[in-house]
């Protein structure tokens, strides 16, 4: 069994040929539990949705190790609340690993989605109509689908927006048991305090990563300093990025940790004003 | 009292040939169509299985032109020019920036006025106007199979992609992060919204086909808050509206077509007002409240 789970080699992500994420590389460790921090725009989100694949790579690869299934919890669903659906309707689409198209729902599988109902403290909630919950709901319902998913990379993208301070604690928990389950687990976060409590590793990102590995270290002040400085609004006559003007970009944890990983080279990508 | 209950009910179809193959072919119409019609409201895209109605006339058309009023033709060719709409507003939306709705109205208008082009060239106003509104009492054989296969298809299809299909709907991005079915379903469905629509041509027209997908499923939905018992609601509601529209055709020498359609409006209107989810409930409910 490798250590590795993900592989990043010079990952460029991004919309209308503006990298969002630029030449990332780097490794995410089997079993290790990061939080994904930076301000607006600084490319969290697409990172999440360049390694679910929902968003293809304008350069460089996203490797998963084989075997790895992978769940994913959106920023912005596009979930539809007026879908006529109950909430065990919608927890039950996390079956959809285990059973597909065409599998039928044994009553195993309807004991478990009842039990990561109970879970995430909506027990009871099973047959309630999706547009009776509150916002805070809604989020726990989606942490109950991806607890049914049981994948081995889990990807939650800002869970704890609208969700009260209790639950919270209860979302970190549930978190914190997967992360006992060796799944690895990368999560966009705000809230620095919270990263400092919970959170083993970090990767602080402005477009490119500033720094990445011991929470501690990463979260140092000059690091945050220089996070917000990057510059958020594309350049419209920015250069073309030419591909062979960057070199070795060795990031990610157990490669020189917390060190200053901002690129000092100018390769004419124009985002970023350190 | 019973022989005119009779007379009024089961004598028409018990006594007439045309009007039994006429049930035939729109109760199985129904069985197709207006689960269709569910999933098509529930994706919002309750239009577009008109615009794809208007797209179909071309293709029709075509097969006009070249073998007159035979069904086999005008239905294969209805199918192409469906599918081609379907395809390519589908192609557009999922691959540009551009919504669904838009395309769609953009494919379905281009194919719309090359339909009326080519009726034109060479029809009478009396064909068109049987292309446009068809004649469910006119059904032969050779339609009947052709409504079968397609409602076959139809059901087969919805069974398997079910799942899919719902999942789809409620959460397309979820379905992209656990399965590429998500477009391939898109269009799989959309294949389906224009082969019953292609299959109620024959019996209502390609203007009004659309109604017996449509209607059906927009009344459900004030009865129901799952989509299983929406589907065989809409499928009932369909069923009624054939009868209800075929006995008033026969009795009252109304054009079928409208009577089925309008019979549908009827259910309509009264699930709006007195549907467990429609407006009269809503208000006498809501003034009373539980204390948790």
């Amino acid at each position: 069994m490798t250590k590795t789970c993900l592989t990043f080699r010079d990952l460029t992500l991004g919309y209308n040929s503006h990298p969002a994420i630029h030449h990332l590389d780097g490794t995410i460790r089997r079993g290790s539990l990061t939080a994904v921090v930076g301000a607006n725009g600084s490319g969290k989100s697409t990172l999440m949705k360049g390694i679910v694949g929902v968003l293809k790579p304008m350069a460089g690869t996203v490797v998963r190790a084989p075997g790895v299934r992978a769940a994913y919890l959106p920023q912005q669903s596009e979930l539809d609340r007026s879908f006529p659906a109950r909430v065990v309707d919608l927890v039950s689409l996390g079956l959809w690993p285990r059973r597909g198209l065409l599998g039928r729902y044994t009553r195993e599988d309807r004991d478990s989605v009842s039990q990561a109902l109970m879970a995430v403290g909506l027990g009871g909630f099973e047959k309630r109509p999706i547009d009776t919950l509150s916002g805070g709901q809604l989020q726990r319902t989606l942490f109950a689908r991806v607890l049914l998913q049981d994948a081995d990379l889990i990807l939650l993208d800002e869970p704890f927006n609208a969700v009260d301070t209790k639950t919270v604690g209860d979302l970190i928990a549930l978190i914190k048991r997967w992360h006992g389950e060796e799944r690895t687990i990368l999560v966009v976060v705000h809230d620095l305090e919270l990263v400092r409590q919970n959170f083993p590793e970090t990767l602080l990102l402005a477009r490119q990563p500033i720094a990445w590995g011991e929470t501690r270290e990463t979260l140092r002040p000059e690091n945050l300093l220089r996070a917000r400085r990057f510059h958020e609004a594309w350049e419209e006559n920015a250069p073309w990025c030419e591909p062979d003007k960057h070199g070795d970009h060795g990031h990610g944890p157990g490669h020189d940790p917390g060190h200053n990983h901002a690129h000092d080279h100018h390769h004419g990508s124009g985002p970023r004003a350190a | 009292m019973m022989d005119t209950l009779y007379g009024l009910l089961i004598a028409p179809f018990a006594e007439f040939a045309f009007m039994q193959r006429a049930l035939a072919g729109s109760l199985m119409l129904s069985l197709g169509a207006c689960p269709v019609g569910v999933f098509l409201m529930l994706r919002r895209m309750s239009l577009s299985g008109d615009a794809m109605a208007h797209a179909i006339l071309p293709g029709a058309a075509a097969g006009f032109l070249f073998y007159g009023l035979e069904i086999l033709p005008m239905t294969i060719g209805g199918l192409i020019a469906g599918i081609i709409v379907a395809l390519g507003a589908g192609a557009v939306s999922r691959f540009t920036i551009q919504r669904e709705d838009a395309s769609m109205a953009a494919f379905y208008l281009i194919s719309l006025a090359i339909g009326v082009l080519m009726v034109s060239i060479r029809g009478s106003s009396v064909d068109l106007m049987h292309v446009l509104f068809g004649t469910v009492l006119a059904l032969n054989n050779e339609a009947l199979t052709l409504i079968g296969g397609i409602v076959l298809v139809t059901l087969v299809s919805l069974a398997i992609f079910w799942r899919a299909l719902v999942a789809e709907c409620l959460d397309p991005l979820f379905l992209r992060s656990v399965s590429r079915l998500g477009s391939p379903v898109h269009f799989i469905f959309l294949g389906l919204v224009v082969l019953n629509l292609v299959g109620g041509f024959q019996a209502l027209g390609t203007l009004l086909s659309v109604g017996l997908m449509m209607l059906p499923a927009a009344a459900a939905r004030f009865w129901t808050m799952r989509v299983e018992p929406m589907c065989v609601l809409a499928v009932l509601i369909g069923f009624a509206s054939c009868v209800a529209g075929l006995l008033l055709s026969y009795h009252v020498s109304l054009p079928s077509g409208p009577a089925i359609i309008l019979s549908a409006g009827v259910v309509y209107f009264a699930s709006i007002l007195f549907g467990t989810r429609g407006i009269l409930r809503a208000r006498i409910i809501h003034h009373r409240h539980r204390t948790a």
